[in-house]
């Protein structure tokens, strides 16, 4: 085990350590303490496998729709020259640093009852978002879309241009090109970014109990879920806090094995 | 086990509130309170000043249930005010109180929906097929609307459970809600953006807020002297337009 540059200094080696020290302890922790004999138990509540059940329908709902709007989006940001490109880029990933909470405040000004859109479709149809389990995938779709974005912008930019070129000097349409070129050659980077969308998606928690509430079946996921039982049942909060743990271990484990170390 | 963070946390940011005012002459009283007491401690906290000349009254708010848990873990606080009974039995039984408890006001629960009234709710009765909110059956709030619906047999059920009562406060006023069960003080400090309804029985059924010295109260006198300053007619008055009942 030489390395050709030297050992790797002290003076960075340390502060790795505590930088993943910090990060692993509180998980270790969190497992640790978990109410193993209760676990299956809790596991079985009708309540929590409502909830489970509501978060993986949302998440995966959102995560279409993420894919129907943000691979267009994706690729015309990385493809397509236009003034102010730069702009729209940074716009778009603004939910990515947008407190949750925020997000929903923002969400109902727009689409809540007495929102800019929402309160002329309520006088005309009667339907409003809030409350609905639509108003929870609008929610997650908001938050996560800006990963999909992103990760699917960078598939894009690594996947060469020069591949759109020569298919295009072949005679394909720009349309034939992205279906037949472009998307295959990007197609761990969209799936990647699919999969972080969802992780993302399945712990979203402050912009859908702002915007759409917390009701169980309709509105109640699972980090809602542990949220509100955290006062009253802790080890039921525990319990659920691990089933998200595992979630978000086994989408990490399907990128690492799939897609992130193959590059 | 599972508080230990959190507690480390909030002891740590408290420790500065301890340090800072020791080396002048200004003394200063930390009171642990319950969220919904903000407004109306902050401005008991200013006649209190005017009255105790180089006193500086610091305040940290919070749930009652984490307050009290933090006062048993020796937290630095000398007043503990908690927005119910259950809290202040936890401090009692971890020995964290240096006298005995005192129970200071009372909070009702009310009915409150946004100004324009958009679902025409008139009461108790008009609940069914509108968007109304709650707290979740686990909190304080909850717990009491929960009971009032079963004892006047309203059946409809609400479109949302909010983890507090602030949060059912904020659905009305932003006119996400057609109506939401709050307390009495919360529909005040709310003012002209609703409208309040009674609830029948909650006159009955009321919130008791209680106070008492901590045990690592380190202010002297002045941890009993707030506690009598509350209960004062100039305490109670305050807490009167607040919106709280008698205790």
């Amino acid at each position: 085990m030489t390395d050709p540059l030297g050992r790797p200094p002290v003076r960075l080696l340390v502060p790795a350590a505590l930088g993943t020290l910090l990060l692993l302890l509180p998980l270790v922790t969190l497992v640790a303490g978990t109410p193993w004999s209760l676990l299956g138990e809790q596991l079985a509540s009708p309540e929590l496998r409502e909830a489970m059940w509501l978060s993986v329908l949302t998440a995966t709902v959102a995560m279409t729709i993420c894919l129907v709007l943000g691979l267009p989006l994706a690729w015309v940001l990385a493809r397509v020259e236009f003034p102010g490109r730069g702009v729209v880029r940074t716009l778009v990933t603004v939910p990515l640093v947008l407190p949750p909470v925020v997000a929903g405040v923002a969400l109902a000004s727009a689409f809540g009852r007495t929102g800019f859109i929402g309160e002329p479709l309520r006088e005309l149809t009667g339907f409003s978002l809030p409350y609905t389990t639509a108003g929870v995938v609008l929610a997650h779709t908001f938050v996560a879309l800006p990963f999909v974005v992103l990760s699917i912008e960078g598939a894009l930019r690594t996947a060469r241009r020069e591949y759109d070129a020569a298919a295009a000097t072949l005679g394909a349409t720009r349309w034939l090109t992205f279906r037949a070129v472009t998307v295959p050659l990007a197609m761990p980077g969209i799936l990647a970014g699919i999969m972080l969308g969802w992780a993302r998606s399945i712990g979203e928690f402050g912009a859908t109990i702002t915007f759409a509430g917390n009701y169980p079946g309709t509105t109640q996921t699972m980090p809602t879920l542990i949220y509100v039982s955290i006062n009253s049942e802790p080890e039921a909060a525990r319990s659920l806090s691990l089933v998200l743990l595992v979630f978000s271990i086994v989408v990490l484990v399907a990128l690492r094995d799939r897609w992130l170390v193959a590059r | 086990m599972r508080m230990r963070p959190l507690i480390a946390v909030s002891v740590l940011t408290l420790l500065p509130l301890t340090s800072c005012s020791s080396d002048d002459d200004e003394k200063q009283l930390t009171v642990l309170a319950a969220a919904s007491l903000t407004g109306t401690f902050e401005t008991l906290a200013s006649t209190f000043e005017d009255e105790h000349d180089g006193v500086d009254v610091k305040f940290n708010f919070g749930s009652s249930t984490t307050l009290a848990e933090q006062g048993v873990d020796g937290a630095p606080g000398d007043v503990l005010a908690t927005a119910d009974e259950k809290s202040m039995t936890i401090a009692e039984d971890g020995d964290a109180l240096a006298a005995d408890r005192m129970q200071f006001a009372t909070n009702e629960l009310v009915l409150v929906v946004p100004a324009d009234n958009p679902a025409k709710i008139t009461g108790f009765d008009d609940l069914a097929d509108t968007d109304w909110v709650r707290c979740a059956d686990d909190v304080p709030c909850g717990r009491l609307a929960l009971s009032l619906l079963e004892e006047n047999k309203v059946t409809a059920e609400p479109r949302s459970l909010e983890v507090d009562v602030k949060s059912v406060l904020a659905k009305i006023t932003s006119g996400e809600a057609d109506a939401g069960f709050v307390y009495a003080s919360d529909a005040v400090a709310a003012g002209d953006d609703v409208l309040v309804f009674d609830v029948p029985g909650a006159a009955e059924q009321l919130n008791p807020y209680f106070i008492a010295p901590l045990d690592q109260n380190d202010s002297g006198d002045l941890a009993q002297e707030w506690v009598d300053f509350v209960s004062s007619d100039e305490g109670r008055k305050i807490l009167d337009d607040a919106g709280f009942g008698k205790p």
